[in-house]
């Protein structure tokens, strides 16, 4: 199961956040601030789509969130939990 | 067609994502590419006190790291202290450096440090074509600094080239010499900045030689590049990377007297838009300076509104532009489609470019000493 990399910083945007991983130097966009929230909530969850079900986001728009958390575990920012 | 995230970096962040900050002019290399001039310190730099209270600024606004630059910056004799207290407040350090200071025993400290990158400046693959730009004994010097990154075992430092149309023809064996390392290889754009400016008509790609290096580039997606080449996009598929111009939206420059820049290619009076000692500070200054605001509304495309690549490249780089004598508004001078070029015909003759400070160790002797360095390659 996934959480947020702890090398990883969230900034707040208007358009969702920037995450830095200060591991790999790597900067990237995270486009809503609906996944941001997923995004923090991974950890609490013993899969994605019941931290998706949990959350506020509607089923039909799952498919592009477990996209962008493939995305971000395939980069780093995410990894598996112990 | 620009994504959402890209028009809202437009507009501008409340802090910006990294900024470039040029610790001193002092430096013991006088490239006659630089963007800042330096030679000499400035009397007036920024104290150890007013450069913590900078990094504790930036802490506050959430940067993630900072680009540290100069002059040479190792020189100044708290910039060790600087870079601990800068990662132990989360700012990230990724250092610029001619490899001067890089001793056996300085690279096994900073093998041992997290979040400090290091990038060693060349500008050539050999000597040969290295020195006439960097100056005599440079490439040795930086090899020096880079043998002892490797042994120490610090890790993939960074390689940072500007291309001209010198050393062009050497980027494989630029890349080679990166792999050979470990390291990874940075390219970026000449601009005609600082003293830039006195051999940018000399040193800037040819046209052909900015196709092959687009080609290069697509190639190599691995190849870092600072967003350097955006104007490139308008040859075909965008390069990795933002494609716009981040000046007083998402970068800045901080000089090393506090003065704040656009970016780190804009050293001039035009574009300060206020400096790190007036009250409020650093978070004043991005947040409202009239520079900055008026930066991150709409962008007329100008001479360009009527070209299909506009979107591609953005109209390509403000201070190449500025520092041409083109208007803002008018195509980059390294437009791929030519329009630049034609641009550039139609400023007057007598044109004189605009300059920033000039802390070249003796007043005028940059020049000189560039006219004789450079005498080979103007056969071309």
């Amino acid at each position: 199961m996934l959480e947020l990399h702890p090398d990883v910083a969230l900034r707040p945007e208007p358009f969702g956040a920037l995450a830095y991983h200060y591991g790999t130097r790597r900067l990237t966009f995270l486009r809503s601030p609906d996944l941001v929230a997923l995004v923090e909530d991974l950890g609490r969850h013993a899969s994605v789509d019941d931290a998706l079900a949990a959350s506020s986001i509607e089923r039909r728009r799952w498919p592009t969130f477990r996209k962008a958390v493939a995305t971000l575990a395939e980069s780093g920012f995410l990894r598996d939990r112990a | 067609m620009p994504s959402p995230l890209v028009e809202e970096l437009k507009r501008g962040l409340d802090a910006p994502i990294c900024l470039t900050w040029e610790l001193t002019y002092g430096c013991n290399l006088a490239c006659v590419h630089c963007l800042s001039s330096s030679g000499r310190r400035d009397p007036r730099e920024l104290s150890t006190a007013e450069a913590m209270a900078v990094v504790d600024e930036l802490h506050d606004m959430q940067v993630f790291y900072v680009n540290i630059g100069g002059g040479e910056p190792t020189i100044r004799g708290d910039f060790y202290d600087l870079v601990d207290h800068a990662v132990g407040r989360g700012v990230g350090v990724k250092f610029s450096t001619n490899g001067s200071t890089i001793t056996a025993e300085r690279a096994a400290r900073l093998a041992g440090s997290d979040y400090v990158d290091v990038q060693i400046s060349i500008d050539g693959a050999t000597a040969a074509t290295n020195d006439p730009i960097r100056g005599e004994g440079s490439y040795a010097m930086a090899r020096r600094a880079m043998d002892h990154l490797a042994a120490a075992g610090f890790g993939p430092f960074k390689i940072s080239v500007v291309v001209t149309r010198t050393n062009v023809a050497e980027l494989d064996d630029l890349a080679a010499l990166a792999d050979g390392y470990g390291a990874q290889l940075r390219l970026t754009r000449l601009r005609p900045s600082g003293r830039g400016a006195d051999v940018w008509h000399d040193l800037h790609l040819r046209a052909d030689q900015q196709v092959d290096l687009y080609h290069w580039l697509v190639d190599r997606p691995g190849v870092l590049t600072g967003d350097s080449f955006f104007h490139l996009n308008a040859l075909g598929e965008s390069l990795p990377g933002l494609n716009l111009c981040g000046a007083g939206r998402v970068v800045c420059l901080v000089d090393p007297v506090g003065d704040v820049y656009a970016c780190p290619f804009v050293l001039h009076p035009e574009f300060r838009a206020g400096s790190v000692r007036d009250a409020g500070g650093f978070i004043r200054v991005w947040r409202h300076s009239d520079l900055f605001r008026s930066l991150r509304e709409p962008q007329s495309p100008g001479a360009c509104a009527g070209c299909g690549s506009y979107d591609a490249c953005q109209g390509g780089c403000m201070a190449a532009k500025f520092f041409t004598g083109l208007p803002l508004d008018a195509p980059d001078p390294e437009c791929v489609h030519g329009h630049g070029e034609r641009a550039l015909a139609e400023v007057a003759a007598g044109f004189d470019a605009p300059r920033g400070p000039d802390h070249g160790a003796r007043p005028g002797a940059g020049h000189s000493a560039v006219a004789v360095a450079l005498g080979p390659t103007r056969r071309d």
